[in-house]
């Protein structure tokens, strides 16, 4: 249980530093690979590709060693068939919309906390209160 | 290649190299919760929080915040910030990321990063999705008249 913990903690932790050495906790960096027609920075495409090809080969690379078994007694999770229906596209268009506006995703918000940034301060209550809205209003979350 | 936004000696190679521990530390919890490690979805059980399924999500964001801490005191272009939206676009944004991730049912790690990782048709079909949306919305508030609401 303790180990579990603590690999959970070096997950968090390698996460973490991945986000603020990738400059993605700069809203200024996002914001200029979102701004196709100003002067675009492709930073977010290495960073991309970086953890996909990570993330991906790993996941390959334990399914065909452990046969799908994870660590601790868990299932190494699979990819999800869910339905490309209207929730998924009207989430994704309303998140793309708030990432746009002020440059921040969940978890850059978060690790910009750490350096006690006004916006961090103001970005993650909103976005809990949004989480919240769509748990109670929409049924988010059901699991 | 990049556009100067900094003093600071940031190259590509700082992006990939991020890029790599982030994929590094979704794969770890991945593999040790069992469960898609999108931030979105586990910051939103946070908020509700279920015996048995709620310390594991504590300690990824202990560790996120002490990793991000550790990198921000030794890498010096992890420091690099510019703030760009008002108070109030800042918390509109917050609002409008909360919801849409869960409804949308991940944001750029869950389907952008685990999702398109492990060949999700959902997940591809979802960052397409934010990534144009959120293209759309820089370019009417950086290059039309609307930019003046948020600044």
């Amino acid at each position: 249980m303790i180990a579990r913990f603590v690999v959970i903690l070096v997950a968090g932790a390698l996460f973490g530093a991945g986000l603020a050495i990738s400059g993605m906790s700069n809203p200024a960096r996002v914001l200029g690979f979102l701004d196709l027609t100003g002067a675009w920075d492709p930073a977010l495409v290495f960073v991309m590709a970086g953890a996909v090809l990570t993330f991906g080969g790993g996941m390959l690379f334990l399914r065909s060693r452990r046969r799908g078994v994870g660590w601790f007694g868990t299932q190494l999770p699979a990819r999800d068939h869910d339905p490309i229906d209207r929730r998924l596209i009207v989430g994704a268009l309303i998140f793309g919309a708030g990432w746009g506006l002020a440059g921040f995703c969940p978890g850059p918000a978060i690790a910009n906390l750490v350096a006690l940034r006004t916006d961090a301060l103001l970005f993650l209550p909103a976005m809990a209160v949004g989480m919240l809205l769509a748990r109670f209003g929409f049924h988010a979350d059901a699991d | 290649m990049f556009p100067a936004i900094s003093a600071s000696d940031y190259t590509w190679l700082h992006a990939l190299v991020g890029g790599t521990l982030i994929g590094l530390g979704s794969l770890l919890a991945a593999a040790a919760s069992g469960k898609i490690p999108g931030i979105s979805g586990m910051f939103s059980r946070l908020l509700r929080p279920r015996p048995g399924d709620t310390a594991w999500r504590v300690v990824f964001f202990l560790g996120l915040l002490a990793g991000a801490a550790l990198a921000f005191s030794l890498v010096a272009a992890s420091n690099d910030y510019t703030a760009h939206a008002a108070p109030l676009a800042t918390i509109l944004a917050g609002i409008l990321v909360g919801f849409g991730t869960r409804l949308g049912g991940g944001c750029t790690s869950g389907h952008g990063v685990c999702g398109l990782g492990l060949g999700s048709k959902s997940s591809f079909v979802a960052t397409l999705t934010f990534i144009a949306a959120a293209m759309l919305v820089v370019f009417l508030l950086r290059h039309t008249a609307l930019g003046g609401l948020v600044s």
